[in-house]
């Protein structure tokens, strides 16, 4: 099975080819020229893909700093590329405030930052993180063309938020402001995505929830619960206001004064009607919540309801597809970052350790719990095809599913909550984001809660 | 001034003849005054290299940051500007999280002091052998062997809709629909608060009570006072002391806390921190630090008040 996907894979060199010569078409003369140098750099990155001795011993002290939230940068992960690699790669965890807190004000102290588009925006303001040279990303042609070209299938990719794409590109690799399109700079690559809903109990929830409103409804009241980050919960509100045709955003990522005076003063008058149970901040308090009986319905990510499922709970993540311009999944990614004091060998170090994460090892381990890679074509190979037909295409399971640890998680016959991953990924209509005014926002949040 | 009292301390101790009394009593009343010499500083140097890196350098950094101008993007511009400090106090929002975070911190308050007060007393004036009363002491500092958080959070599952108080009471059959105020409420953060802090009342009070001569308490029975009259006129007046150092560890923990208040309130109440808080994480820096700057005055007032009614130094050198 996996040769022979390997054999249908079209040669690397050929398609890189064509997709470097596509982004310089459209961005100036130089770049055109700056390809044709990136095609011998592409020569000459594939020479030493063979980790030749000399480069091994060079590289066996090297230790690279991968620092991010828990979901995205995971232990195991770290430790199988370091077996791979031959040098050693740790893995921080932080919550995403004190992560992009310290990659700004403590630039050095970290090598790889994990971060978000709307993170990468910020930290490409402050100038803490070094562009990424594309050309050197041997799978970044199989990228999926969401993330870098903000379509998908010939269709637009929803802007609303920040997509990975808008914060994707810089001009330079030194530059401090995004660039609109394609360049040979990005400012990170994406490592891992998903869309998010909402989760609730099928047993105590008597239909079917495909919109958001049902987060609102006040039969729920009193046991419902919304995600308490305010960058992205006052966008699930966003969502529900929207789905119940209270107001329409002209986006949703990025309101204006008054949309966030709308949503927050709607937000308290459900809260004083005790429409909330509770809010929660992290993924174990929203599978406390749900499998403790507090509430049962809530802002959910896919993970953390298939972690309610593995204590025995009923629940379902709610398939929210777009409808009639309403509704959709609020999409995140998060990407991994070069910090700007890398140089040398361990910059180059860096670079086999960008290439090692997209070469389908760490693919296959975040299908495990849901999470999508942006080269599936790469996790397909560390997948069964059970697995892959289970969590890529929504189809029902033929035998027991495991988790990532070899936990039986999916009996046979279990089907995937939200279908294809195809069709999640393109019902996305919104993306986690930073408004341009957080600051006005982030007080009325705290109005919300504090009321 | 600083030479004038070295004057006076080598005059005093030089000049013979002077008779050995007043000799004595103007090194005890000069003694205090000389320690501002080079002799205190060294003496207090090592507390100074402590205070000033850890303490007064970060706050000073914080009162920069407090009137700088904020590019949106976690910059700060070197433009001295009050705006941030003018939305902290224009803000009704300010007023909302003071409230708060005071109805907290006094509801704390009265639990722990009526609690801490409680088990002092009993441990001081009930238990007759001292070595069983230090040993249930120490009992009570068994909980504060874990974290903070695991005790915060083993209260989750107790105060829960299904948690154990609500199906005790169920199947008790008192009541038919779980209590739902038990947790991600006021109350469940008070409770926890109460939980968490009491030791800090237990211990300055059991200190307190312990120094109070057992003899005063016989002669007011002989002079027949009642129970009450005893506890008013010599037990707690007596105690006072302890009772406002146990009352600055309670009030400036939960005036500077926000995690409880986070968990415990399932994040339907907010404080003064959890709202700065927020603003760090989107790197807002100035606006944060003005509100803690705001805060650090209040809690600072709020300290020099209760310090006003005892002294802290005659408790500590007694």
């Amino acid at each position: 099975m996996k040769e022979k996907l390997e054999a249908s894979d079209p040669t690397p060199e050929s398609k890189t080819e064509a997709t470097v010569t596509d982004s310089g078409v459209d961005v100036s003369r130089r770049a055109v020229l700056k390809s044709a140098a990136a095609l011998a750099g592409v020569a000459g990155t594939q020479a030493i893909t063979g980790f030749p001795l000399i480069w091994a011993q060079d590289i066996k002290n090297i230790e690279l700093r991968h620092v991010g939230v828990s979901y995205s940068v995971v232990k195991a992960i770290g430790d199988q590329a370091s077996k791979d690699l031959g040098f050693k790669v740790t893995m921080q965890n932080l919550d995403t405030s004190a992560a992009i807190n310290r990659f700004v004000t403590q630039p050095n102290t970290v090598d790889i930052a994990d971060v978000e588009g709307w993170q990468a925006k910020l930290a490409t303001k402050r100038g803490v993180l070094q562009g990424i040279e594309v050309k050197k990303i041997k799978e970044f042609e199989n990228i999926l063309p969401i993330f870098t070209k903000g379509e998908f299938s010939g269709k637009v990719v929803s802007r609303q938020g920040i997509s990975p794409y808008e914060a994707m590109y810089i001009s330079k690799p030194d530059a401090t402001e995004l660039h609109e399109g394609v360049t040979p700079w990005a400012t990170f690559l994406p490592q891992v995505y998903n869309a998010d809903s909402m989760g609730y109990r099928p047993d105590l929830i008597k239909k079917e929830i495909t919109e958001w409103k049902e987060l609102i409804n006040p039969a729920y009241k009193g046991k419902a619960a919304i995600l308490d980050v305010p960058a992205i919960g006052i966008m699930d509100a966003a969502l529900c206001f929207e789905s119940a045709g209270e107001i329409k955003y002209a986006n949703k990522g990025n309101m204006t004064k008054s949309e966030i005076d709308f949503t927050i003063n709607r937000l308290i008058e459900l809260k004083k009607q005790g429409q909330f149970r509770a809010t929660w901040t992290t993924f174990d308090q929203s599978v406390q919540l749900m499998a403790a009986g507090e509430v049962i319905i809530q802002s959910m990510w896919s993970p953390a309801v298939a972690a309610v499922r593995v204590k025995g709970m009923p629940c379902i993540y709610a398939p929210v597809n777009i409808k009639n311009g309403k509704e959709g999944y609020r999409g995140w990614c998060n990407g991994m970052a070069l910090m700007k004091h890398l140089s040398g060998k361990k910059l180059d170090a860096a670079y086999e350790y960008l290439n090692w994460y997209l070469s389908g090892w760490q693919g296959g381990f975040v299908a495990r719990y849901g999470y999508y890679s942006p080269v599936p074509s790469t996790a397909k190979k560390f997948l069964t095809a059970n697995e892959w037909d289970y969590w890529y295409e929504g189809k029902p399971a033929t035998a027991e599913i495991l988790d990532p640890y070899g936990v039986p998680m999916e009996k046979p016959g279990a089907k995937r909550d939200g279908g294809s991953f195809i069709e999640r990924v393109t019902n996305i209509s919104c993306w986690n984001t930073l408004m341009d005014e957080a600051q006005y926002m982030n007080k009325r949040w705290n109005d919300f809660k504090a009321a | 001034m600083t030479t004038g009292i070295t004057d006076t301390i080598s005059t005093g101790a030089s000049s013979e003849g002077v008779p050995v009394e007043t000799a004595f009593a103007k090194k005890g009343a000069s003694s205090s005054a000389g320690r501002s010499g080079g002799m205190a500083w060294l003496y207090v140097s090592p507390l100074v290299l402590i205070l000033i890196p850890f303490f007064i350098a970060p706050i000073f950094v914080v009162v920069v940051a407090s009137f700088l101008e904020n590019d949106g993007f976690g910059g700060m511009l070197p433009h001295f500007t009050l705006a941030n400090y003018a939305s902290v106090f224009s803000a009704e929002l300010t007023l909302r999280l003071y409230a708060s975070t005071v109805k907290f911190a006094v509801l704390t308050w009265a639990g722990t002091l009526i609690i801490g007060f409680w088990i002092a007393y009993f441990l001081v004036f009930h238990v007759r052998n001292q070595l069983l009363a230090i040993g249930l002491f120490l009992l009570c500092t068994v909980p504060f062997w874990t974290s903070n958080i695991i005790r915060m959070i083993s209260w989750i599952p107790l105060l829960g809709k299904n948690g154990l108080v609500n199906s005790i009471l169920i199947s008790a059959g008192i009541i038919h629909q779980p209590l739902e105020f038990l947790l991600f409420s006021d109350f469940a953060v008070v409770v926890a608060y109460v939980h968490q802090l009491t030791i800090f009342m237990i211990v300055p009070i059991f200190n307190a009570m312990s120094r109070i001569d057992k003899r005063t308490v016989e002669a007011a029975l002989d002079a027949g006072a009642s129970r009450f009259e005893i506890m008013r006129y010599i037990i707690v007046p007596l105690s006072k002391n302890g009772i406002a150092l146990g009352s600055i560890f309670v009030l400036s923990i939960v005036m500077g806390d926000f995690f409880v208040v986070k968990v415990m309130s399932g994040g339907g109440s907010a404080s003064i921190v959890s709202a700065l808080f927020e603003d760090i994480a989107v790197l807002q820096y100035p606006p944060a630090a003005a509100s803690a700057v705001v805060l650090l005055i209040v809690v600072v007032t709020m300290i020099a008040l209760i310090l006003r009614t005892v002294d802290v130094r005659k408790e500590i050198a007694r």
